[in-house]
């Protein structure tokens, strides 16, 4: 167990030690969802002030934006420290020494939440002093939801990774496109209820989908469900346990395969 | 032929087998026959769709011995090696280290292994320092700090130390990459090519430092090598590959005599256009 939480530790300073050598890396975490939350801060502000019956879904907008963000700089900071591996050749040197997969899966966890805190909170703090936007008055709901959708970022970075290492960097694109596929079933901006009768079911499939409906519960209501956040747990473990699964099991079909060896630019 | 006959190694379709292993008679006089061996391949096969990369290759390394895998470009050097580090899974046969079989026990033995490839980088972002950190951590090295300054010496490392790793130059990039792989002390080395891109003195240099480590350490050490003159200063035996098969081996000098050449040099070409 000791050995174990040396070797994650060693990875996450391997990963620290990338992100500290460059400050266009820590610009470029900061910089895209600074740029995003300004665009929909001035629409916020735009309807908040526009008195008219869109001003009441303003704040949920905004809401729905940063904690889509959440979720996509959560699976991005996961996919891009493990595609470090790969662009710098180095993944036949862990995977010859004594590094576990799981080890290697948790660092990335850890190193893909000091990116989404490095990312996210500076974002939250502007936005309550830009625009008056204060996501942290959601109170403890908010930290089920940000804990939520940082599991399910982490179970769709596993899948990714692992089909990186077994389709080399065919599967890179993934990282990037996987996400928007989510999007429009996720309900982010809109309640479950908007989506056609049989689509529903695969909203309800899909964590994210309890986040944001809990989300508009908390703002439009007062209300935080806990019931939701539960179920999402649940499933969440679930998705976790498949992503890791898949992950090995892509790991093992690379190793039959003969990949690992010349896997790099 | 049936679809089980396809997929079979050849082995399997014919009386013929090449079982070749170094006999006892070959041991190092300090070594006891009774030794398991430090590597041990067995009816080892790797097939990639239709094509055998490696066909039924059979060999052991007792303790304490430096082989030399060699072979032209496609030979399959790489692909056994690979096989024996756990990288690759044989399609047939196995690949055992320190009594292990890489495919299913590998998490046993790896701390008591490593290699070094000028196919396989460093994190080029890194300092020499960070990387040798982060690679001592991974193998659990006991006293790290010690055995860094250890390798700083032994490595002329200090005034590369503080640089990153990515910017060096090929030489150097070489012995960050060797003393990387003697990090943790290894019992197993397996190296492939180790002096490729490097002057003959340079070369010369990491040989002496590898044959220094043998000693202090009776490790063992695989490598694969297209220079004669390494293998020949390095190698206690030599194993010989052509297309995925093993075509000769023997000690350096048994093997230039046995095929009436003049050097180790000569049998390769020899036996490269005749296999």
């Amino acid at each position: 167990m000791t050995q174990s939480l040396n070797r994650i530790a060693a990875m996450t300073a391997r990963y620290y030690y990338i992100l500290r050598s460059s400050w266009l890396r820590l610009l470029e975490i900061v910089y895209w969802p600074a740029m995003q939350m300004l665009v929909w801060g001035f629409l916020y502000t735009y309807l908040y002030d526009s008195k008219s019956a869109m001003a009441s879904t303003a704040g949920l907008l905004l809401g729905a934006v940063l904690l889509w963000d959440v979720l996509f700089r959560g699976q991005l900071g996961f996919t891009f420290t493990f595609l470090e591996e790969i662009w710098s050749r180095n993944l036949a040197n862990l995977m010859m020494s004594p590094l576990q997969p799981f080890e290697l899966a948790g660092s990335l966890m850890l190193m893909s939440l000091i990116r989404l805190v490095i990312g996210t909170l500076p974002v939250l703090l502007l936005t309550l002093v830009l625009f008056g936007f204060n996501l942290f008055a959601m109170g403890p709901g908010l930290v089920a939801f940000f804990l939520n959708l940082v599991l399910t970022s982490w179970a769709i970075g596993l899948v990714i990774a692992g089909l990186v290492i077994r389709q080399g960097f065919g599967a890179e694109s993934l990282a990037y496109s996987i996400m928007i596929v989510l999007l429009p079933l996720c309900c982010v901006y809109y309640p479950v209820a908007a989506l056609p009768l049989w689509l529903q079911p695969v909203a309800w499939s899909l964590t994210p989908t309890y986040v944001f409906e809990g989300m508009r519960a908390v703002l439009l209501d007062g209300t935080f469900r806990t019931d939701l956040m539960i179920e999402c747990l649940a499933l969440n473990a679930v998705y976790l346990g498949i992503g890791f699964t898949t992950f090995v099991a892509l790991l093992q079909s690379a190793r039959h395969k003969g990949g690992l060896l010349t896997m790099g630019e | 032929m049936s679809r089980i006959e396809r997929f079979l190694p050849r082995r399997h379709l014919t009386s013929v087998s090449t079982n070749i292993v170094p006999s006892e008679g070959n041991a190092p006089a300090s070594l006891g026959t009774a030794d398991a061996p430090a590597i041990a391949v067995e009816d080892l096969c790797k097939k990639y769709r239709t094509h055998w990369a490696v066909d039924e290759v059979n060999f052991i390394v007792p303790k304490g011995w430096t082989v030399g895998l060699l072979g032209g470009n496609g030979a399959g050097k790489t692909t056994t090696i690979a096989m024996i580090m756990g990288l690759v899974v044989p399609s047939f046969g196995r690949a055992m280290v320190l009594g292990h079989d890489m495919a299913t026990e590998r998490h046993k033995v790896l701390s008591r292994m490593n290699f070094e490839s000028p196919y396989v980088a460093l994190p080029g972002r890194l300092t020499v320092r960070q990387n040798l950190m982060v690679f001592g951590r991974l193998y659990g090295v006991a006293d790290l700090k010690a055995r860094i300054e250890e390798l700083i010496e032994d490595f002329e490392l200090g005034d590369v130390l503080d640089r990153v790793t990515g910017r060096l130059s090929a030489g150097q990039k070489t012995r960050v990459a060797v003393a990387k792989a003697l990090i943790n002390d290894p019992d197993v080395l397996l190296l492939d090519e180790p002096t490729a891109s490097l002057d003959p003195d340079r070369a010369e240099w990491v040989r002496s430092r590898l044959v220094a480590y043998q000693k202090r350490r009776g490790a063992t050490i695989l490598l694969s090598s297209h220079n004669m003159t390494e293998v020949e200063q390095l190698c206690d035996f030599v194993v010989i590959m052509s297309h995925g098969r093993v075509v000769a081996m023997g000690r350096p000098g048994e093997l230039a005599e046995r095929f009436k050449c003049r050097d180790l040099d000569e049998v390769f070409i020899y036996l490269a256009r005749v296999a």
